[in-house]
């Protein structure tokens, strides 16, 4: 495998009928790194990923996976990526192991019963092998289908939207999970609505419309986006919100608990519209670093929600 | 209190589906047009122009008188002339035709002179139904073609019983039980209905249930995923053709005549086009929902186009037509050849190549159609 990106794709484009998906993307993903996607549904996460994983043919554009064309190397490609689908993609009516077992069959593995016996003592499962898939709580499904795309120790995961619907302990296992994989030197592609998610990335696109709006390692984008922040705190925060919002040099206005934190990327303008509200009883105010938090929702308000924009086309 | 608002809401909701489902429309429309088609048309249970062959073995002016009669009858055609019992017999074996009419030697001569000769007639009575109407018919046709002559006839000869006698055999299934005809080819029925309806659903179900991704995601190819798929329903499906062989020896007592070996293969073979037809189903079919209502929509020309239900030569032609492409037609021939005519390899291949033409079409669309991406 030549050079350091693990996937390398320049262009791609999807459509489906005449709506373009995803447009003209170019992504290079680093080996051993942990990298997110985020952005609004229907901005092209999913299709961008079954492209670069040879589930779908993209209509323009090239580029590697693995070291393979992403063009014409799919079956290569397949049988060194574990994809994990965003819906529950196992067989309900099969057992835990025989899930399993399908699978290694599939990737035409040796060692079947090793392999799957370790699968199971890691997911710590071991006294419920034949339990029925379909009875798993949502995190325990979410744990085997990870096991089932790892079972022939693919170098690059594909996770789309991995964690939706678990409950937050059992996102927290999954990701110590994936980190201590990419510590072994699997790189990670991870689609995700959670903050807490996009934290964990070591770096993020963010997509809107089928497009990359914004790549960068995830501690720059704040910086990045030039954004400023003041929080502030007490005062009658339903009044304080009517107010500013939309005053000149707001740009986000979002509520954290029993604070109101204001964002702009004029830090004058910003400034001028908080100093209007600092003679209201009570109120204190204390200029924050904008964080990643405040970046995705700039992010959001500016993309909206995809199907809103179609709608309107 | 019932509210019309609401069942308004869910009749508009339920309209609006339907239109949407296109494929399930398409159906509920086409199924009343091809059942009206069907019995309308197609099926009809007096046959006539039934294929039949003559025997001549007395050429005389009273044989061509009978055959003259019987080219004037609707109920038989007459396709072929032979000159000797084997050939009659091979025709009627291979069901190349339905009758074999024998005018014995010396007819006309002993006719004359009083000594009731006696006109044969072999009905392939396998289709009890279709052997009934010329049955029925014969001696009226026998009547008319022999009318002048007997009235040249000694007036003591004109009264009373004719001065000859129409001899049927029932050939196959003398006793004419409906049964023969039924059991063999409810083998057909039943595993055209079982083995696509299971296959049918292969892929649908996997779509539907969100497996399909995560499969389509490792490097399987599609004949793999065909012939894995496809080959447990052939253990079912044997395991059906025990059973009702089993019942067709020992509660209908209908005899096995012919070749197993040669069984074994139409069996098998059949078993494998209905899978494959399932499975080309299942290609197209967006739901299971659908996939049902497809199987169905297919299953009816197997039971009704394919002389399962129906004598297929009482069709007209354009039926005919349709159901030679129907893999259960060349089936339910084959079998009833083997098991009660005592066919072998040789008399069955006529219908064996179009069940093979058939099944490798099939396979082959269904492997085109499977796409292995998303796409």
């Amino acid at each position: 495998m030549k050079g350091e990106a693990v996937i390398d794709v320049r262009g791609l484009t999807k459509r489906f009928g005449d709506k373009t998906v995803v447009d003209h993307f170019d992504l290079k993903v680093p080996r051993g790194s942990i990298y997110g996607f985020l952005g609004p549904n229907g901005s092209g996460k999913t299709t961008t990923i079954r492209m670069v994983c040879g589930l779908l043919k993209p209509d323009e554009g090239e580029g590697t996976c693995l070291g393979y064309d992403v063009l014409h190397d799919s079956v290569q490609i397949k049988t060194h990526v574990g994809y994990m689908t965003q819906r529950f993609s196992l067989y309900e009516d099969l057992s835990i192991r025989e899930n399993l077992e399908f699978f290694t069959r599939l990737y035409g593995l040796d060692n079947m019963r090793r392999r799957v016996d370790d699968a199971i003592a890691s997911l710590g499962l071991e006294g419920r092998a034949t339990q029925l898939a379909g009875s798993l709580s949502g995190g325990w499904k979410q744990r085997l289908a990870l096991a089932a795309c790892m079972i022939h120790e693919p170098q690059l995961l594909l996770l789309d939207e991995p964690t939706a619907g678990v409950d937050p302990k059992a996102r927290r296992d999954f990701w110590d999970t994936i980190r201590a994989y990419a510590r072994e030197g699997v790189t990670t592609l991870v689609s995700t609505h959670y903050m807490d998610e996009a934290v964990q990335c070591d770096r993020i696109a963010y997509i809107a419309y089928g497009k990359k709006l914004l790549d960068a390692p995830t501690a720059e984008i704040p910086g990045r986006l030039g954004l400023h922040a003041f929080k502030i705190d007490n005062g009658d925060l339903e009044k304080l919100s009517a107010t500013l919002k939309g005053a000149p040099g707001v740009e986000i206005l979002a509520r954290f608990g029993a604070s109101i934190h204001v964002c702009g990327r004029d830090r004058d303008k910003l400034a001028a519209a908080v100093d209007s509200v600092r003679g209201e009883p009570g109120v204190r105010i204390s200029e924050i670093e904008a964080g990643l938090e405040e970046a995705f929702i700039y992010l959001m308000t500016e993309s909206d929600d995809n199907f809103s924009v179609e709608t309107a086309a | 209190m019932i509210s019309f608002s609401r069942i308004a809401a869910v009749f508009i909701k339920e309209l609006v589906q339907m239109r949407r489902d296109r494929p399930t429309f398409a159906i509920m429309i086409m199924v009343p047009v091809m059942q009206l088609a069907l019995f309308g048309f197609a099926i009809n249970t007096d046959p006539r122009h039934l294929p039949t062959a003559v025997e001549l073995r007395d050429d005389g002016p009273l044989s061509r008188a009978l055959l003259a009669s019987l080219r004037q009858s609707t109920y038989v055609e007459i396709t072929e002339i032979v000159h000797s019992d084997a050939e009659g017999e091979d025709l009627l074996r291979s069901g190349k035709v339905n009758f074999l009419i024998v005018i014995p030697e010396n007819f006309e001569k002993e006719f004359v002179r009083g000594e009731r000769p006696q006109l044969l007639v072999a009905a392939d009575a396998s289709d009890p139904v279709a052997a009934s109407g010329v049955v029925g018919a014969i001696n009226e046709i026998a009547r008319r073609a022999f009318a002048p002559e007997l009235d040249r006839l000694p007036r003591n000869l004109r009264s009373g019983a004719p001065p000859y006698e129409v001899v049927i055999h029932r050939q196959y299934n003398p006793e004419g039980v409906t049964a023969f005809n039924i059991v063999p080819g409810l083998l057909g029925v039943i595993l055209t209905m079982t083995m696509t309806m299971i296959t049918s659903i292969a892929l649908t179900r996997e779509r539907e249930r969100g497996t399909y991704e995560a499969l389509l995601s490792t490097p399987v190819r599609p004949l793999e995923i065909m012939v894995g798929k496809t080959t447990p329903y052939i253990i079912v499906g044997a395991i059906q053709t025990a059973i009702i062989l089993l019942a067709a020896r020992y509660v209908f007592h209908i005899p096995f005549m012919g070749d197993a070996l040669a069984f074994l293969l139409v069996v098998s073979l059949f078993i494998l086009t209905n899978l494959m037809l399932g499975y080309l189903i299942s290609t197209v079919a967006k739901t299971q929902m659908q996939a049902m209502q497809m199987t169905f929509f297919v299953f009816l020309p197997s039971i009704l186009l394919s002389g399962f239900m129906f004598p297929f030569r009482a069709m007209p032609g354009w039926a005919r037509a349709l159901g030679e492409a129907i893999p259960n037609t060349h089936f339910l021939r084959m079998v009833r050849e083997i098991m009660l005519k005592g066919a072998g390899m040789g008399d069955i291949a006529g219908d064996l190549a179009p069940l093979l033409l058939i099944l490798l079409v099939l396979a082959g669309v269904a492997l085109l159609r499977f796409q292995r991406t998303l796409d």
